[in-house]
This record gives structure tokens, sequence and C-alpha cells, in this order.
């Protein structure tokens, strides 16, 4: 696998160079190499362990960003049936930064909805970055009435760097639309289960994200602003980003540790783009659970303590 | 005005704001037309300017003495006040940036709510601190504002809030970004209720304010040329690479695309407001005394103000 490496993994990158050289050597040679790459193998992972057990906030917001990082319609293919791509918010367009449709979980039809980001320069262009503009949130808002209509549990992946900054996102109502999907997905009388798989940035994450259980990736970040961002207005430069990141608090840890977030599930080693199969696995494994718990809970009480769960965010005296 | 102020876009020139808290000034400059303005009356004219209607920033305090009756009134969530759960330090220490904005502002956080009546009937009113840190919304706010929630379901009265603010307080993280989905959800539940609440947005309302509690009024009313919306212009603009068009942002922009329903000048806030609020509770229309709003009738209404509903 051609593997995209970041700065920080460097170290691993020259390793595994010096693997994927000796297999070609091993193969013209006919040299018995097998022992030696064993060896390296061996060595390039206790690495990775090493250099992936104390990563920073910023080199986490990396991960969470990795080119090679699986998005939404990648975990779709790989734990859902039936999947059947929804289109529209019926009033101005269709968002491709929002994608949702009905699918089945293990055989129960469920509502799936999440941002979605390009892989290549064009779809990246068409998905606007995972950029959701109003009528994103407006067709999420709209799937997430008839999930309820249908009585179909509401399982949303979130990965955004961030609402769009754009006139027409402004003159369609931007902020509104936002706000009326915190509105309706709090009191939504169906099961909702959120996971951040990348960016969890800001209101645009949010909007999809008000649920009975929000689980974070172990590499995935969720922020009220982007570290570049708030690095920009507090510290008046981009470049403190790390510094930003580490005050923000953005990571899995320290958000389950904090009590902002409900769980957090593991990835394979070195991050989910590692071994998509294996996290799509882990992932399938993790919403089944937590999807049988909230299916046995009656209605009233799931709204009830939805609401319960909001209502005691945030810190203060007095 | 100098020629090099003029030459600067509105948004970031230096509002009036700073000038009218000089505490001995007698005079201030409108931050609108320029016009040398006495103190005392810009004061009795709740901040707008009595020559070109301009409004200039207003106290949280100011604003709600000025927009409920003077009895009876009872402050919600007062007790509470911020922390520093994050230890978050920029070039600044949050815990100092919390005690510099108390001394100057003499508030504990960004929102002051209380319980009073308007016109004879039975209120909550919310309003935004600017001054106390760009007015942004952390855990106090979001706690304050759900008090005042709680207290309307408790007792039916009609909810107001006038929002001014930059946003999400950045200093308390994540739990300022949950609390859009808390003030949201409190919203919902008296939606449900069938209680009435007024969204009043005033200068500016920006981000994660913008984007849960102020735009979920039945009613939103906006003053005029408030900034309002989401993304802030100079992000749009570096991310679209364009001048933005004339007026965007602004109330009147937000009235042409559907966001808002109406502009309403703050001389007539209190009377159109106790309108809105008798009709929506089935009440007779309220008599209110012309005084109780400061002079309204002196000066001629800003051209905006004809957007606003008559008032009752």
């Amino acid at each position: 696998m051609n593997l995209n490496f970041l700065d920080f993994e460097q170290p691993i990158a020259e390793l595994e160079a010096k693997i994927e050289e000796l297999r070609y050597v091993g193969k013209d040679a006919e040299l018995n190499i097998s022992d030696e790459v064993a060896r390296l193998q061996k060595k390039s992972d206790e690495l990775t362990r090493s250099i992936f057990s104390s990563l920073s906030p910023w080199q986490v917001s990396q991960l969470a960003r990795h080119p090679q990082r699986p998005y939404t319609l990648d975990y779709v293919d790989r734990i859902f049936t039936d999947w059947q791509e929804l289109h529209g918010d019926r009033a101005f367009a269709d968002d491709p930064a929002i994608v949702g449709g009905l699918a089945r979980l293990d055989k129960q039809p469920v509502m799936v909805i999440g941002h979605q980001k390009g892989r290549d320069t064009k779809e990246k262009i068409h998905r606007n970055f995972g950029m959701p503009r109003p009528e994103g949130y407006r067709k999420a808002l709209r799937l997430m009435q008839m999930a309820e209509r249908f009585r179909l549990p509401l399982i949303t992946f979130i990965d955004t760097p961030g609402a769009y900054p754009g006139v027409g996102a402004e003159e369609r109502g931007q902020s509104e639309a936002i706000a009326r999907n915190l509105f309706v997905m709090s009191e939504l009388r169906t099961p909702v289960l959120c996971t951040v798989i990348g960016e969890g940035g800001s209101g645009g994450a949010l909007a999809i994200g008000v649920g009975d259980r929000v689980l974070m990736m172990q590499y995935a970040t969720y922020s009220v602003i982007s570290p570049e961002g708030c690095a920009s207005i507090l510290w008046k430069s981009a470049e403190k980003a790390p510094d930003a990141a580490e005050a923000l608090g953005i990571t899995s840890a320290r958000l389950q540790e904090l009590g902002l977030v409900d769980g957090v599930i593991e990835e394979p080693l070195g991050g989910a783009h590692r071994d998509v199969a294996a996290m799509a696995a882990a992932l399938r494994e993790r919403l089944t659970q937590e999807l049988d718990v909230l299916n046995a809970v009656p209605l009233h009480d799931l709204v009830e303590s939805r609401y319960r769960r909001l209502r005691q965010y945030g810190a203060y005296q007095g | 005005m100098s020629w090099f102020e003029k030459l600067l876009p509105t948004r970031i020139r230096t509002e009036g704001g700073s000038k009218h808290t000089v505490p001995e000034g007698l005079w201030t400059k409108c931050s609108g037309c320029n016009a040398v303005l006495y103190r005392n009356e810009l004061e009795r004219n709740l901040e707008v300017c009595p020559k070109c209607g301009y409004h200039m920033r207003i106290d949280a305090r100011r604003r709600l003495e000025a927009f409920l009756d003077p009895e009876p009134r009872e402050e919600l969530g007062e007790e509470l006040a911020p922390v520093d759960i994050l230890k978050f330090r920029d070039s600044k220490r949050y815990k100092d940036r919390i005690v510099q904005a108390q001394k100057a502002t003499s508030e504990k956080d960004a929102l002051v709510v209380l319980k009073g009546q308007l016109a004879g009937m039975p209120v909550v009113a919310a309003a935004f601190e600017f001054r106390f840190m760009g007015g942004s919304m952390g855990s106090v706010v979001g706690e304050r504002f759900v008090r005042g929630v709680d207290a309307s379901l408790e007792t039916g009265a009609p909810l107001v809030c006038f929002s001014a603010s930059g946003g999400a307080r950045m200093q308390e993280a994540l739990y300022s970004l949950l609390q859009m989905a808390k003030t949201s959800a409190a919203l919902a539940r008296l939606s449900k209720r069938g209680i009435p609440f007024i969204s009043v947005l005033t200068d500016p309302t920006m981000g994660g304010v913008s984007a849960s509690l102020a735009m979920l009024g039945d009613i939103n009313v906006a003053e005029p040329l408030a900034l309002i919306g989401f993304a802030g212009p100079r992000v749009i603009e570096q991310t679209v690479r364009e001048t933005l068009p004339e007026g965007f942002q602004r109330s009147e922009f937000l009235v042409e695309h559907g966001a808002i329903d109406l502009i309403v000048d703050r001389r007539k806030m209190r009377a159109t407001l106790a309108s809105l609020v008798a009709i929506l509770t089935g009440r007779p229309s309220p008599v209110l005394p012309p005084a109780a709003n400061g002079p309204a009738g002196d000066s001629p209404p800003p051209p905006t103000a004809e957007a606003a509903a008559p008032a009752g």
C-alpha cells in the first residue's frame, strides 16, 4: 500500500521504504530475505506503537484529516447493506458535502447521514472539502424527520472542517439551518447515534451531532473552532495552531475524560487508514451494540434522557 | 472621522462603544453620521443617534431597564460564575480575561436574565452583554439562558432574548459548542408547550449564538443595520476572495433573504414587542405610557423604521 506519511511518521516511513526495497530486491535475486523483512516489519510496528503512544493533539488533528482517512461512504460500503442514497433538500439543491440515505445494519432498517469529503481533487471540489452549505443541513433535517416518521434509528457520521463560509451560504440562512437541526434533533423520537469519524468542526459538525450517544474514533477531533482559526484569532498567528490544539482539548481521550463524549472507538495501529477493513469492523460492532441498548429504551425515556444529557453540559460555579 | 478612517470598511471602524465608556465625556460622536451629540441626550434616546437614527451598542442592563416594567423584577442565575476548567491559556490566561471582563462590566458573565413584566404581561427577558468578552457564549451564558427558558416553562411567560455576541467562547472550547445544543434543546421544549419566544438580534449576532438560540424565535426581530450571520465577513472574504456586496449580513439583507421577520427601531422595541406578545398570548392590546420607552417621538425616525410593525 502506498501510504501517505505525515511529518511525525517520517521514521516509520523510512523503515517501510527499506522493507519495500528489500521485498523488491528479494523478488529479483531469489535471496531469502523473509527473515530480514519480518524483523524490519516488527521494528516498524514497534516504532509506530511508540510514536502513536504519545501523539500531541496537533498530530492527532493531522491524523483526523489524513488524506487517506476513511470517509463516510467508505464505512457505509463496509458496514451497511441495502444502502440507498437519497438526495436534496426539496427547496434549493442537493449538497454533496452531506450524504444520507436508507440502509440496513444487521438487517435492521436505519437512516444514515454523514459528512462526505472527496478523495481526489475533482471530488474534493465536488464535495466542497466536506464543508456543508445550508441545503446540506436541510437535506439532513428532512432525512431525520423521515427517520422519525418511519421509526428508523438515525446513525450519523461526523467529518467536516466546519460550515462553509461563503456568500451564498449566508444568503440562504446558514445560521438558521444549523440551529433548526439542533432544535429538531434534541426531540427526535427515534434513537440517534452519532460518531465523529474524522474532523468534528464546530457548528457544521454539531448540526448532525446531537444524539443519545456521541462516540469518537480514537484519532478523531471535535472542537468549537479549528486549531488554525483559534490560533489566528487568539494568538494572531495561524502558526500557533499546535498550541491552540493543545489548549482546546480536541482529542477523544480528553473529551471523554471531560464527559463531553460518551465513548471512544479504538483505531488500528497507525490510524484508521492503515487498516480500513478492521476499522469498519470495529465501528460496525460498536454501532450494533449501542443500537441494541438504545432500541430497548422506551421512546419517551430516550428523549427525556437525551434532554437531561444536553441540559447538564457546562462547567460553572454556583 | 479622518480621511483614513473613511477608507476603512464600516465593520473595522471603531464603534462608538469605546467612546461612550469615557465617564466624564459630556459629548459623544455618532458612529453613523459623525454628529457631535450631548451624552445625556443620547442616553435618554437609548444610544440611538437623534440625528440619523444610528443604533449604537447598549449595555445589557440598560436595555432590560428600558424594556421591562419597573416592577416586579427578579434576576435568574445571578449566582452563576464562569470557571476555567480547561486551564485555557493563549496570550493571556482565560482566568485573567474573566477577571478583567468582570471588572470592566460589573457582570459575572455575558448574559443577564430577568423575570419581569412587559406592559403588565409576565415575561422572561434576557440580554447579552457584548462588553463581556464580546458577548461570547460559554457555560454560564448557556445555563442562564436555559434557566430563563425553565422559568418560562414554569409560568407560561413568553421569553424575549436580545442577542449581541461574537459567538461561542473559544476559551471554553467544546463546552461552548455544546451550549448551542443545550439552548436549542430548551427552546424546542418551549416551542412544544406553545410558549412564545421572540428573538431580537442586535449588532452583532454571529457564530454559535446566531446558529442556535438567536435564529430560533417564533418571531425573529432585528435592530436596524445590525451585523448578523454565521461566518464573519473577514473569514468569508478570505475564503471567496472577492469583495462582499454592500450591506451584506446587515439586518436589511436578512429581511430580504427571509431570515428575520422585521426590523424594529430600539425606541419602539418595547411597544412593538408588547403588541406582539399580547397577540401571541391572546391578550387585549397593551396600553403603554409614551414615556415608558424614553423619548420616542422627538427625532425623525431612521429610514429602516418603516419596516417595523406599527407599535401597539
